[in-house]
């Protein structure tokens, strides 16, 4: 197990090798592993000419990372890139996981894509055991893309702009769709910015706290004509709102279904009826068509949904209410009742000869993260999550957590020194978005030049005040884990 | 739900079980063939979700041609091996595990099913002599955290927890048996108290737990307030709210609160295994303001 993270995470002391990759190299690493790869003949050949295209392009354009260029823009050590390049080439099955720290960068897409190059470089992908990872950081991000809660997407990953998609869709729902791709998150609160978004519905979002320069975002909701918050607890974001829904908790209080990383659509059961006003957010919706106007939507069930979902997801179609319930969820796709489902993707690529589209090699760029540091702004700033909070701590901060520590800016021995500062000490840090008063903590497992800190005490440090709000226009992701900040030691009045 | 794997050829092995023949799958161990046969075997360190460590003795059978009792939890099956899970040896043995292990430590608080096993072996602990004369029995509960409460005049060494916490699960090793012979007994590093150890508060040692030494504190404050009622509970399978892994969770209800969570340690996503916010984060749903 091999960890890259420019922090000596719990799980980088867990793994045989730690990588401390310099916040934002990604892609350099990844080109650097490839071309090492390809350079010393460990490629799988026989993967790549059946089941990919664009190799030579792909060999061309990482021909300048040799590993001394990608030690030297990644600071990990030569051997150590030889070693990860040589390991998983020659492993028999190998993964590639990862989380937040390949997609909150404004090269989110590139990063994943260059990671991908890896998987089809050596063909650890499309079988057992072998694949590349996405971690899932919320219990149903995955289904939520899945039920088409995408910009683009309807339910399936079937694309909006299809006319025969849309056409399919309004045959079930009776409505006309419209045609053209809404806005991401990123691009919402720019639209509100500019004053063409004025009203705003925000379903179990915390993004007067959780988004990347806050206090922007916070401008941006305070400007709306009106902003409804429908939500489980009274949040910061609810707090501001001019009509707050109470809902049930989806995990405690509902029936449904979820989906995990592993493409698992699982059921949630209600053990409790939801307390006071609170009602169901299927109810709430259905009710709120009816007050916009279309009472044809009746008060549907979980179930009710699901079956329908079905008629109109190729990926969902197999995936009977009894069958989730009986096999204890069931993985897409899953294109019919006597399918299995399905444990991994894309092992069409080892058919001879391969079916479907090639899978392409990506020419990526390495792009350092948009904020540079200066002597004005000399730190690095990347947040994270700790293991015993969630988010804003909405949910997690009602319980009485035994290893938790509160928020502090966690900084190397180093730079400590040169601040003057100590453990438990206040400081000022300060980015070009906002500036805020913190606890320091000193991390000596931190590389000099970066700092770390969670973000889920809001109410202790208003940390998103300083994150970039710098984007990937692919993904829309912000760049949360690059900022650059400046800490100045507070003394005592 | 089954796990998938690589293409495994099964190979069924012929064994005999109390005089009937049956066909197990190669590398079962004697516990599984009796599970399959509907034989009740009483286990205490062994769970399904552990790899077996053969301490407590309990399920042992008689084996012919073996001079001595096996542990049916760990020994594989064998080509015409023959197996006696009822022979007077067999229940002799059991029922002294039993006496010793209850003679020594309160098990008042035991999973059902040791206290029904206790009962049909006929164990008679207290002829052993009286249970507070005896060490282990006059512990104080250690209380040092919100979350666990660790009462070990109920621990008969069983060793589940010490796997939860190490690699059948968590890879955490904040505790492990320290002393020898009468003095063993569970320890974190240097027995220090918990929240200053590697103890990541997972709950999973919790989730083992088959004699109520390791207890949820929500768990041990109802019973010491006489409001644990069992009676008045309902268990109804859910996800966790919080990662995209996708645990399943147990919520135990009483009087529509939440009271305890578990996980169901046959189900493939996680084996029954959870983390902090998983087993603890849950009073989001009934919060103080």
């Amino acid at each position: 197990m091999w960890t890259v993270d420019p922090r000596r995470t719990d799980s980088a002391k867990f793994a045989d090798v730690w990588l401390g990759i310099n916040v934002g190299s990604d892609i350099a690493l990844a080109n650097g592993i490839a071309r090492e790869i390809v350079d010393a003949g460990l490629e799988n050949n026989n993967f790549i000419e059946n089941a990919t295209t664009g190799f030579d392009d792909f060999v061309a354009h990482i021909e300048p990372w040799t590993l001394k260029k990608t030690s030297e823009v990644t600071g990990v050590p030569i051997e150590a890139i030889r070693d990860l390049a040589h390991g998983y080439s020659a492993a028999n099955k190998a993964q590639i996981a990862w989380t937040l720290g390949i997609t909150e960068h404004h090269t989110a897409v590139d990063n994943v894509l260059a990671l991908c190059n890896l998987a089809l470089l050596t063909g650890h992908v499309g079988r057992w055991g072998s694949g590349l990872v996405p971690l899932r950081g919320q219990n149903n991000v995955q289904g939520g893309g899945d039920m088409g809660a995408l910009p683009n997407k309807l339910a399936g990953f079937q694309d909006v702009v299809n006319e025969n998609v849309r056409t399919k869709f309004e045959a079930v729902w009776g409505a006309k769709i419209p045609p053209d791709p809404g806005w991401h998150l990123t691009d919402m609160f720019n639209a509100m910015s500019r004053n063409e978004l004025r009203a705003l519905y925000v379903i179990g979002e915390n993004p007067a706290d959780s988004d990347a320069d806050v206090n922007h975002a916070r401008k941006a909701l305070e400007g709306l004509d009106i902003l409804v918050v429908q939500d489980v607890l009274m949040t910061r974001t609810a707090e501001m709102a001019d009509v707050v829904l109470p809902a049930a908790l989806g995990w405690a209080e509902s029936d449904g279904t979820v989906t995990n990383s592993e493409r698992r659509v699982q059921r949630t059961r209600a053990a409790m009826n939801p307390p006071g006003e609170a009602r169901q957010e299927i109810e709430i919706i259905s009710d709120l068509a009816k007050h916009l106007g279309d009472d044809t939507w009746g008060q549907p069930t979980a179930r009710d949904l699901w079956e329908e979902l079905r008629t109109v997801s190729p990926m969902h179609a197999g995936m009977s209410w009894e069958r989730i319930e009986n096999e204890g969820g069931i993985q897409w796709p899953c294109p019919d009742e006597n399918h299995p489902g399905s444990p991994f993707l894309h092992e069409r690529l080892w058919k001879q000869p391969a079916e479907g589209k090639l899978a392409p090699f990506s020419c990526v760029k390495d792009q350092p993260p948009v904020e540079t540091l200066d002597d004005d702004y000399p730190l690095r700033l990347t947040t994270g999550r700790a293991l015993d909070s969630y988010n804003t701590g909405v949910q997690t901060d009602e319980y009485s957590s035994p290893i938790r520590s509160g928020e502090a800016l966690e900084i190397s021995t180093n730079d400590a020194k040169k601040l003057g500062v100590l453990t438990g000490e206040r400081v000022l840090v300060s980015s070009r978005r906002g500036s805020i008063e913190m606890t320091v903590k000193i991390d000596p497992d931190l590389p000099i030049g970066l700092a770390f800190t969670t973000f889920h005490f809001p109410e202790l440090a208003d940390v998103n005040q300083l994150t970039n709000s710098a984007y990937d226009p692919k993904s829309g992701t912000a760049e949360f884990k690059a900022a650059a900040i400046r800490v100045e030691k507070l003394v005592d009045a | 739900m089954s796990k998938p794997e690589e293409n495994k050829p099964e190979t069924l092995v012929e064994i005999t079980i109390d005089d009937e023949k049956i066909a197990v799958n190669e590398g079962s161990t004697i516990l599984d063939a009796c599970k399959q046969a509907n034989i009740d075997t009483p286990t205490l360190c062994w769970a399904e979700n552990l790899t077996p460590v053969n301490v407590c003795r309990v399920c042992v059978v008689e084996v012919e041609g073996s001079r001595t009792l096996v542990p049916s939890c760990s020994r594989p099956i064998e080509e015409g091996m023959v197996v006696s899970t009822k022979s007077d040896r067999v229940n002799t043995s059991r029922r002294m595990v039993l006496e010793l292990l209850a003679s020594s430590v309160e098990m008042d608080r035991a999973d059902e099913e040791i206290l029904e096993w206790m009962g049909s072996y006929g164990s008679k602990p207290e002829r052993m002599g009286a249970t507070n004369e005896i060490k282990t029995s006059s512990q104080p509960v250690k209380i040092q955290d919100d979350l666990y409460v660790r009462d070990y005049e109920r621990c008969i060494l069983c060793y589940k927890c010490v796997e939860a916490c190490g690699d059948d699960a968590q890879h955490t090793f904040a505790i492990a048996t320290a002393g020898r012979g009468f003095d063993s007994h569970i320890s974190t590093e240097f027995d220090v108290d918990l929240p200053e150890s590697a103890c990541v508060y997972c709950g999973n040692c919790i989730g083992v737990c088959p004699t109520g030494a390791l207890v949820f504190k929500t768990e041990h404050d109802m019973r010491e307030d006489n409001s644990w009622d069992p009676d008045n509970q309902q268990v109804t399978q859910t996800i966790c709210g919080f990662c995209g892994v996708g645990c399943n969770l147990e919520l135990h209800t009483q009087d529509e609160k939440i009271v305890k969570v578990t996980s169901p340690s046959d189900h493939s996503v996680t084996d029954g295994h959870l983390c902090i916010k998983g087993r603890f984060g849950w009073q989001h749903a009934h919060p103080k303001n």
